[in-house]
């Protein structure tokens, strides 16, 4: 191994290192600041991020493998650096005013998210499981401490504390699994593993270790039965970190399953394994996600049992091992992330300093006290509902269609089912919203500019993506090319 | 020569032992003390594949393995300090602010 094999790889992960940097930048840059000169954290991390991405979309071309065939570089992790880079955008445009209305120490903050999206580009790019274990535990470790952040909540040290112990645990089962695979095939390379396993029968020990990998990965996706710490964690983190964690370490966890399972456990002979486990998986995630949202009382919860039942929907293409599955996979991930983080966003707008004002009747009348707010928080609750002409609604569509070409009648007639039912708690905000009166006594929702661009921002590529479906879609096909080009 | 197998079955036992330390201990230390032996388990078992097939990959990832797990034990004890600051308990049954 020469020169240029590194300098060939550190060129291709450019846009890692460009986050992981700003990231450090803002670090160090905090202890020079005043309260006063504190926003330039802000601008000096959504400067880094607009770099990243740009340098992110550089990347595509033909895949590489590069540091001795532990990373990768294609055009399905452009897509996703992609698609993380634009998250972490929208989170920072979120946390402006929502950090500094909760007195949230504003430089650590920052520079974990980075860190956290650095994590979640990894995850991305990894050819081989030791990659992937280290990136998902950097985006874990960061975001153990994001949920904590908020100094002020009981309710957030907690929530912390919650994530941190069953994160770790699954962290143990994760690694325990890809020993297991490493002993029944002497590499940890996904890449190898995809190729090595033609004809040949199936060692136990690599199916104990695809299961344990299942568990493990399935603990960072929030599937059922693994999903009992989302609804207190997502309850008690601060409201920003609860959009990036809905929508960043989910979209995540399913690059990590597709490179994993898509690309390395894809032989048909393993394949019928671990195929049938999804099933399950996907058909139990819908049906609790969505049945237990309808009994709850804090809008925050509610749509951390939403977020779960989205996962279940996500989780329906993982079943189809074929193109469209994939690509709708990843249509979904982009359109999920938009709905969660617009729905977050009116969150942090509604709640105030110090009071929780999480409960439904809290938006009450919002109609008449901010309408635009309301349209927009409508638009998020029939997006996330799969009302057409939103991408919710096309998002849906394609992944019940991926599944129905596959023969998975069951599974798309469960996930119709359970979206019906999901119309149930949705439209409740709606009705709070415009059937009831205000509570003139407090003062309305303040929106800060930052957090009407995020509004806008997700509100418009909700209704664009909905409407003109084709664009992405057709990324997305194209991006996962390289999983079924042979 | 010891066989392998044993190894694996000190790393299986030891992770169980870890597993159940972790869901069924109150103390948030021991808690997190069974977590960390969970994490030894799994290198104790990639020490003793990489032995069997005389690979190094599995020796090397021991060494990310164990720096990981440092670095997330920091943080759990981070943690589990500002629970303390703030209930003057560690005790994991006393954090039921959120329940259902």
């Amino acid at each position: 191994m020469d020169g240029t094999d590194l300098l060939q790889g550190t060129a291709a992960l450019v846009p890692h290192l460009t986050v992981i940097t700003t990231g450090l930048v803002i670090l160090v840059l905090d202890l020079f600041l005043t309260s006063r000169s504190r926003y330039m954290n802000e601008v000096v991390g959504l400067i880094g991020l607009v770099l990243a991405f740009a340098l992110a979309l550089g990347q595509a071309g033909d895949p590489r493998l590069l540091f001795s065939e532990m990373a990768i570089a294609d055009n399905l992790a452009v897509f996703f650096h992609a698609l993380f880079v634009l998250i972490a955008i929208l989170t920072l445009l979120m946390s402006a005013s929502y950090i500094r209305r909760e007195n949230i120490v504003a430089g650590e903050y920052y520079a974990l998210v980075l860190f956290a999206t650095s994590g979640f580009m990894f995850v991305a790019s990894a050819a081989d499981l030791v990659t992937l274990f280290i990136a998902i535990e950097t985006l874990s470790i960061s975001t153990y401490i994001l949920a904590g952040l908020h100094q002020d909540e009981q309710r957030s040290q907690e929530a912390a504390f919650k994530y941190f112990i069953l994160g770790a645990f699954s962290s143990a089962i994760l690694l325990y699994g890809i020993a297991t695979v490493y002993g029944a095939q002497g590499h940890t390379s996904l890449v190898k593993l995809a190729e090595a396993l033609g004809e040949n029968d199936i060692p136990t020990m690599l199916i104990v270790g695809m299961g344990l990998i299942i568990v493990g990965l399935g603990f960072k996706v929030a599937v059922v039965p693994f999903h009992m710490w989302v609804p207190d964690v997502y309850d008690g983190a601060p409201t920003a970190i609860t959009a990036f964690m809905s929508a960043g370490p989910k979209a995540a966890a399913f690059a990590a399953f597709l490179r994993v399972f898509f690309q390395g456990f894809a032989s048909p002979a393993l394949a019928q394994n671990w195929i049938p486990i999804f099933v399950v998986l996907a058909a139990l995630t819908m049906i609790l996600g969505n049945v237990v949202a309808i009994t709850q009382e804090s809008i925050k919860r509610m749509l951390a049992y939403s977020s779960i039942a989205h996962a279940g929907y996500a989780f329906v293409a993982l079943v189809t091992l074929d193109q469209l599955g994939a690509a709708s996979v990843l249509y979904y991930l982009v359109a999920y992330a938009l709905m969660s983080l617009g729905a977050f966003g009116v969150l942090t707008t509604v709640a105030k300093r110090g009071e929780r004002h999480y409960t439904f009747g809290d938006y009450a009348g919002l109609s008449s006290t901010n309408p635009l707010l309301a349209a927009l928080m409508a638009l998020f609750m029939f997006a996330l509902a799969g009302f057409p002409p939103t991408s919710g609604f096309a998002g849906k569509f394609y992944i019940f269609s991926a599944a129905v070409q596959k023969g998975h009648y069951v599974l798309a007639l469960i996930g119709v089912l359970t979206s019906v039912i999901s119309v149930v708690y949705y439209a409740r905000v709606v009705m709070m919203m415009y059937m009831r009166e205000p509570d003139l006594s407090s003062s309305g929702p303040y929106v800060s500019a930052t957090t009407g661009t995020l509004l806008g921002v997700t509100a418009a590529g909700t209704l664009f993506l909905g409407v003109f479906p084709g664009s992405v879609l057709r990324l997305a096909e194209y991006s996962v090319n390289l999983l079924f080009a042979s | 020569m010891i066989p392998i197998s044993y190894y694996l079955m000190v790393s299986a036992i030891l992770f169980i032992i870890g597993a159940i330390g972790v869901l069924l201990r109150r103390n948030a230390l021991i808690v997190l003390m069974s977590l960390e032996l969970m994490l030894n388990a799994v290198n104790l078992s990639f020490v003793a594949y990489a032995r069997l097939l005389n690979d190094m990959g599995g020796h090397v990832f021991v060494f990310l393995s164990i720096t990981v797990a440092a670095a997330e034990a920091a943080v759990g004890l981070a943690i589990i300090l500002a629970i303390y600051r703030a209930k003057q308990t560690i005790d994991v049954d006393h954090l039921s602010l959120m329940r259902y």
